[in-house]
């Protein structure tokens, strides 16, 4: 038979009951005291309700798998080649027609509200991860420079710096990476600039300190370490399109109807997964975006 | 050091035998690495990367075999014909083992998507050429077949050029635009076929 009895020593009089309802406050403290300053740099942001509730990839396969040119051509070569990046300071031109053409620092861009964005990323090469991105909509850096009437696409430009980016000696791609999208997709509320992952600042592999990420587009379209940012009355040149035209389009939107001229885009394998999956219309983004594309072809404009 | 000289360029049967066995035990080197980084989770796509890995050891062994004849006229010892069989087979072995890896972990025999790849996709098709020519090379490779075949067996196993051709290209074509490992490949190859080519031509043009 088992007697219960009242504890002799309550947990109250171990541990005094400010303390246990300030834990999370209390083992913080106590982490602080074991690490360096630098792993604490972590990114407050709100959640979103543009998030997936898909189960995210670990940050190691997050930061280890990689396409980001400037530092090789290998998926490891960014992770290995990326720390030579100076990201302090940064700024980004933004020009072009717009009424108020200006440069924003870094300092000001981590001012915006961040939030946390869980999206889907699908790469053009058949792979996809889920990713946890902190940013703000690029919508609002643009409200700032106020786009006339003229603006009708956004072009974006990734720092050139041959003596940090090892990558750039070879002409793989025409440098500066350039990217671009239309007014209307760039403001979408979809769209962001990125500039934390998994609660913390961008790691320089994933394009510190701050990149584009556009969910229901193919990975290459999110340009990363963005210097540059011009609004356009017409349509800009992009780095991959100048590299092959008949294979990435300017749009270059998530479709399995539409196959790359060299293999399928009809199914794709998550990363950390066995079995692959099939590949959903605008990376299953379509009920939010599909209506920006009506009336267009999307496989004569893939 | 004469003696020594001596028995590396004409070695006795035993050693022959413990030489054939050390380069038996080498080509499987390239596999427990790729059998470790997979077990061991060190790849972030493991699946991609089994599949490549043991492509490009096919491309490397492929070659190695093609080499042989060159390096002998070059002055490498006899023996080392002895041991082309051997690396021939093997280059067989890690194309059975890329194949399957893309029939069964890529594609998880998805008949459908995979008939779609040979016949869409030029550089699967040029792949499965390449394989399908090598079948009966491996087939025919023991004492046996050669002597059965006689001049043919000569004849038959000149399909090893254009197989290795269609291994190159198939490497270049799947290459997204980095093109410059496929490039290396395709340059060896080159220098592998012009002086197959050179060595046949003074008797044509006789």
């Amino acid at each position: 038979m088992l007697i219960r009895r009242p504890a002799d020593i309550l947990p109250s009089d171990i541990t005094p009951e400010a303390v246990y309802l300030n834990r999370r406050q209390f083992m913080a403290g106590a982490a602080g005291l074991l690490l360096p300053v630098s792993a604490l740099a972590a990114l407050p942001a709100r959640k979103s309700p543009y998030s997936t509730a898909e189960q995210a990839n670990s940050r190691s396969d997050i930061t280890s798998y990689n396409n980001y040119y400037e530092f090789g051509t290998g998926k490891d070569e960014p992770a290995l080649y990326a720390g030579r990046l100076k990201t302090q300071p940064w700024n980004i031109v933004v020009d072009g027609e717009v009424e108020k053409p200006r440069s924003f620092g870094m300092e000001e861009l981590l001012k915006y509200p961040q939030e946390e964005r869980i999206y889907r990323l699908r790469c053009v090469e058949g792979w996809s991860m889920v990713i946890p991105w902190i940013g703000f909509p690029l919508a609002s850096l643009l409200a700032q420079v106020r786009p006339t009437s003229k603006a009708k696409y956004v072009a974006f430009e990734t720092a050139l710096r041959p003596g940090e980016m090892p990558g750039v000696a070879r002409r793989v791609l025409a440098w500066p990476y350039r990217e671009g999208l239309r007014i209307d997709e760039a403001m979408h509320p979809l769209t962001i600039l990125a500039v934390g992952l998994y609660g913390d600042v961008l790691p320089k592999q994933n394009g510190a300190p701050i990149r584009l990420v556009v969910p229901w587009k193919y990975g290459f379209k999110s340009i990363k370490a963005i210097s540059r940012i011009r609004l356009l009355e017409k349509q800009p040149a992009t780095s991959w399109n100048l590299a092959a035209p008949d294979e990435y389009g300017f749009y270059s939107n998530v479709n399995p109807a539409v196959d790359h001229p060299r293999w399928s885009q009809a199914s794709e394998r998550r990363i950390g997964e066995f079995l692959k999956r099939k590949t959903l219309p605008f990376n299953g983004y379509g009920t939010q975006v599909a209506q920006l594309y009506r009336g267009m072809d999307l496989v004569k404009n893939f | 050091m004469l003696t020594l000289a001596a028995n590396l360029a004409r070695p006795s049967p035993r050693q022959l035998s413990w030489l054939k066995g050390a380069v038996f035990l080498l080509c499987l080197l390239p596999l427990c690495n790729i059998a470790w980084v997979v077990a061991t989770g060190t790849a972030v796509n493991p699946i991609e990367y089994l599949t490549r890995a043991l492509g490009v050891w096919t491309l490397r062994l492929l070659l190695l075999t093609l080499a042989i004849s060159p390096l002998r006229w070059l002055g490498a010892p006899g023996w080392l014909l002895r041991l082309r069989r051997m690396l021939g087979l093997y280059a067989f072995f890690y194309g059975v083992l890329h194949l399957s890896s893309y029939l069964w972990l890529d594609q998880f025999f998805d008949w459908r998507a995979i008939g779609h790849d040979i016949l869409k996709r030029p550089f699967i098709t040029v792949g499965m050429l390449a394989m399908l020519l090598m079948l009966p090379l491996a087939i025919t490779s023991s004492d046996g077949w050669m002597q059965r075949l006689k001049r043919n067996w000569g004849r038959l196993h000149r399909l090893v050029y254009p197989l290795a051709i269609c291994g190159v290209l198939h490497y270049w074509w799947l290459v997204k635009r980095d093109i410059s490992q496929p490039a290396l490949y395709a340059a060896i190859l080159a220098v592998l076929l012009a002086w197959r080519l050179w060595q046949r031509w003074p008797r044509r043009v006789q």
